[in-house]
């Protein structure tokens, strides 16, 4: 088939799905008319039943918990689907012994980090560590929760990268502690939802004792703990997915010295 | 202006198949596949809207006050995060893909050798 | 009057979006394409918190400005033809 008929095929395909949808879309409300009834009866049971004033994060770890459950677990799978098969590729690649890692960048005929870039990027490594902290810890309260908290978290790992240090980088994210990290924060929801039904409850419910200021961290039984493994979890799969990547492209550059010391640095 | 939104979100859904179905590289693929994922995120939003809403956080205002739908927000919030992980692993299988055929050409990529 | 002007800004954002999705898609170059890709989810991230959505604003801001393109970029540097 030819590239021409294959768009061709293309039109008529997506125009009959563009003719079916606006026909679906005409039935609806308009835009900003939504009629409930799921949405306006949690906004009115929310803060009362969970004392957590973000009701987001109350239907994501409370009212919805389970399908944070499954999203949690694909994101689990995928991570480990990853480091499955990059680091298949990386067994199959290394015939010579493992060399300790060096910085292979050395003796590269490409633009080194510029200074600002380093700079900025070490500068805003510990505010982004602190921020994603404090983003995974306060899912009851404010436009927070685990899965931002999480890849914050990660951001400030992978600045730690661009700002030059890659060997401290991977010093930094052993693959048997991100392994470990991820599990834990993945086992703990699941556990935490398995606590419940050791005491009578659904799975998954609010067990613990809820306060009495709407908001605060103690106040809202386990939707801040759940919140706090899912950051746990989210940070330790991008670090981990980052990393192994990483790994990737310093090894192809490990195994090509020759030709580039024989061009020097030249541009 | 009431159906603005799900205009926008067809065009994206078919400018996003359209660069799926005429693209000669893997990677520009899988970009194009985040662009028509984007569009699922722009529909969950726009069908949950109620004009004159305000975000549902009552840290500070009355939880009697009028808000937009929280369930589609927290269904869009996990998913964002989520298809970034599987999006990684389509990149790791562009990657096997290039290690043994050594192209990235979907033309050229052959599925099934002997 | 507040609502007015709410309507016309998520309008502007829209089309905006729509205008960002079919830049992403037509650009070919690899390097070039993650780049748009991380304005396009800026973007996006502007009009999720036009529909007051500060969640979610959050959640695409950093991973589709910030993560995705920086595994994009690995990929592109690991299938680079060796020069």
């Amino acid at each position: 088939m030819t590239p021409r008929q294959r768009r061709w095929l293309f039109a008529i395909a997506i125009a009959g799905f563009v003719a079916c949808y606006l026909w679906a879309f005409a039935g609806l409300p308009g835009f900003g008319h939504y009629p409930g009834p799921y949405g306006p009866e949690i906004l009115k049971r929310a803060v009362g039943e969970t004392h957590a004033t973000g009701v987001v994060s109350a239907v994501n770890f409370e009212y919805r918990a389970f399908d944070t459950v499954g999203e949690e677990f694909i994101l689990f799978t995928a991570a480990a689907g990853m480091s499955v098969v990059l680091r298949r590729l990386r067994g199959e690649s290394e015939h010579e012994p493992v060399q300790p890692p060096v910085d292979a960048a050395r003796g590269r005929d490409l633009p080194a980090t510029t200074s600002a870039v380093r700079f900025a990027a070490l500068a805003l490594i510990g505010p982004t560590a602190v921020i994603g902290w404090w983003l995974a810890t306060h899912a009851q309260a404010n436009p927070s929760g685990g899965f931002q908290g999480g890849v914050v978290l990660a951001t400030s790992f992978m600045l730690l990268y661009l700002s030059g240090e890659s060997i401290t980088f991977r010093r930094l994210s052993p693959t048997t502690l991100l392994d470990a990290a991820e599990a834990m924060g993945a086992g703990g929801f699941a556990a935490v939802g398995l606590a419940a039904v050791a005491q009578g409850l659904p799975y998954l419910s609010n067990f613990l004792p809820l306060g009495h200021i709407p908001g605060a961290i103690t106040s809202s039984g386990t939707i801040a703990l759940i919140s706090f493994l899912v950051g746990i979890e989210v940070a330790s799969a991008f670090v981990l997915i980052t990393g192994e990547l990483l790994e990737q492209t310093l090894l192809v550059r490990q195994r090509k010295p020759e030709p580039e010391a024989a061009r020097g640095g030249g541009g | 202006m009431t159906i603005l939104p799900f205009l926008v979100v067809a065009w994206i859904i078919a400018v996003g198949l359209y660069g799926l179905v005429t693209s000669r590289d893997l990677i520009h693929q899988i970009v194009c596949l985040i662009v028509v994922q984007s569009s699922t995120y722009v529909l969950l939003l726009g069908v949950g809207y109620v004009t004159g809403g305000v975000a549902p956080y009552f840290f500070d205002i009355s939880p009697h006050a009028k808000a937009v739908d929280p369930v589609v927000q927290a269904l869009a919030l996990t998913d964002v995060v989520v298809e970034a992980a599987v999006t990684a692993l389509l990149l790791s299988f562009a990657i096997q893909a290039h290690k043994r055929f050594g192209t990235l050409d979907p033309h050229e990529l052959a599925p099934f050798k002997g | 009057m507040r609502g007015a002007v709410l309507d016309v800004l998520q309008a502007t954002v829209l089309v905006l979006v729509a205008a960002g999705a079919t830049l992403v898609v037509r650009t070919r170059d690899r390097v070039r394409l993650v780049l748009v890709l991380s304005a396009y989810g800026m973007l996006l991230a502007i009009l999720f918190f036009v529909f007051q959505a500060p969640d979610v604003t959050l959640s695409e801001l950093t991973v589709g400005a910030v993560a995705l393109p920086l595994i994009l970029l690995l990929t592109i540097a690991k299938v680079r033809k060796p020069q």
